[in-house]
């Protein structure tokens, strides 16, 4: 009877369990950080430089700020000023640290129906886009780009709630959303980073870029020890230390996909 | 159609070169949902067993229940698992979250009712042949219930790889859970989320197929040890 050894073996894998090392701390950051391919030069540096590891929790904005709040994550690093602000403001962080931006680029079918690659002004190309009724995807999952995309409809002056069937909101992360726009042929707003290192460009190309609008701006907030007394802040400080040091700004800037950079360095060091 | 066949090129390569992350996240896959498995089983089975032998009020709408759990989405139980365990939920301070642990406890709790339906439609008509029998010799209820797991063991191998099956493929509750940290928390069906994401399809498909592949060969292990389907009825 083989009936006991196939529940003995299927028991010694169970009980197998990994080592570990280092010490560990969690980050929570956006799906365009990740996407952009930089964490995977700045992870093993940290872990050289500092025995921290780094275990990334990728998420939108939205959630990685609930993340902190809720003391599940030691510290977040985000691109939404004023959820930022309204979250060390409430308390839930220690203080709000910029570390590097990035940009958003208008993403379309190349054949640029609604005209949107000759508007002067991001607002002005959102106009035209709304004007032709193209289709437009919409991350619409609350996280930082989805935020971006409607201060922007704001700025010119069109309200969302209005819109017909042109305008999609998935409720999506970065990649999703960018695998429908691909589908549709429909426009997009995107961070840099996660549109160069997109697989799926299909017959989508970049039709409006350059406004200072677009600049997308990177946050580190420690979550605040005081309401959540089990997250690692001394973890937290020495990794916001490593992330404004000479060594990260030079990987940041240096950083690039396909010849173009993404990130400009921009933390002020004291 | 191009996407498909540079899966099955890419997932070629994977397995032949031994990749370094494909075997880490396969293995975890595998230890999750073996350790989910056996102790979904190990509670699953006796259950069935008692609700078989074991007349009471409220038994039929103890089985109903179960059988309408087997259809729990995996999404609704990662929300209620991530609510309980999020350090400002109840159970926060055991700092679950995000570990392999809470994505063992999201899928025992999904595969638990799957289990205890599939063995108990086996375990109730084996009682019917057991019955008379078993009251005759005047059994307690404990041996009753060991008589009838012991000798249904090939039908509940069915139930557990059906539970198994639904385990390692399941990506709704162990990515809300498990956060999909790379080097901790991801498995095969949350990495092929992140790479459909990423647009990255061919290398999505490649672990699909290998999340088959390895389906398929735990499945043929588990029926060649115990050889199934080879010696008389049993």
């Amino acid at each position: 009877m083989k009936f006991n050894i196939v529940v003995a073996s299927i028991a010694s894998l169970v009980i197998a369990s990994s080592a570990q090392s280092a010490e560990v701390m969690k980050l929570a950051v956006t799906t365009s950080f990740q996407n952009s391919g930089l964490a995977e030069i700045l992870l093993p540096e940290i872990l050289t430089d500092l025995d921290l590891e780094v275990q990334l929790l990728v998420v939108g904005t939205g959630q990685a700020i609930k993340l902190g709040e809720a003391g599940d994550v030691d510290a977040v690093l985000v691109h939404s000023r004023s959820a930022e602000e309204a979250f060390v403001e409430a308390g839930f962080g220690t203080h709000r640290r910029e570390i590097m931006y990035n940009d958003f680029v208008f993403v379309g079918p190349r054949s640029d129906e609604a005209g949107a690659g000759t508007a002067e002004s991001a607002a002005q190309a959102l106009q035209k886009i709304a004007e032709a009724e193209a289709d437009f995807v919409s991350r619409g999952d609350d996280s930082g780009t989805h935020k971006m995309e409607l201060n922007l409809w704001k700025s010119a002056e069109l309200d969302v709630a209005g819109f017909g069937d042109w305008y999609k909101a998935v409720g999506a992360g970065m990649g999703a959303a960018l695998n429908t726009a691909s589908g549709l042929g429909a426009y997009i707003l995107s961070d840099r980073a996660s549109w160069l290192n997109f697989g799926n460009k299909g017959d989508l190309a970049i039709v409006f870029e350059g406004d200072p609008a677009l600049f997308n701006q990177y946050a580190y907030l420690p979550v605040n020890p005081d309401l959540h007394p089990h997250v690692r802040n001394d973890l937290a400080e020495a990794l916001e230390d490593w992330l404004v040091s000479d060594k990260a700004k030079g990987l940041i800037n240096g950083y690039q996909i396909n010849g173009e950079p993404l990130f400009v360095f921009n933390a002020v060091v004291e | 159609m191009i996407d498909i066949f540079d899966g099955l090129i890419h997932a070629f390569w994977l397995v032949v070169t031994l990749d370094a992350d494909l075997v880490e996240i396969s293995l975890r896959s595998l230890q999750v949902t073996l350790t989910a498995l056996v102790i979904s089983s190990a509670i699953a089975m006796p259950l069935a067993a008692f609700l078989a032998v074991r007349r009471f009020r409220f038994r039929r709408f103890v089985i109903a229940v179960l059988n309408a759990l087997m259809g729990l989405p995996p999404v609704v139980v990662g929300l209620i698992v991530y609510v309980f365990l999020s350090r400002s939920g109840p159970l926060g301070v055991l700092g679950l979250l995000f570990t392999p642990t809470a994505m063992v406890i999201a899928q025992t709790i999904i595969i638990i009712p799957l289990i205890a339906s599939v063995a108990h439609q086996s375990l109730r008509d084996l009682w019917q042949e057991y019955h008379d029998l078993l009251i005759s010799m005047n059994v307690s209820q404990t041996q009753k219930i060991k008589t009838l797991i012991w000798d249904a063991r090939r039908a509940l191998l069915t139930a557990a790889l059906a539970g198994f099956g639904r385990g390692i493929g399941e990506v709704g509750a162990i990515l809300i859970v498990g956060g999909n940290i790379d080097h901790a928390t991801r498995v095969l069906t949350t990495a092929i989320a992140l790479e459909t994401g990423k647009g990255e399809f061919a290398l999505a498909l490649a672990l699909g197929f290998v999340l088959i592949g390895l389906s398929i060969g735990v499945n043929l292990l588990i029926h060649s040890l115990s050889r199934t389907e080879r010696e008389g009825r049993w």
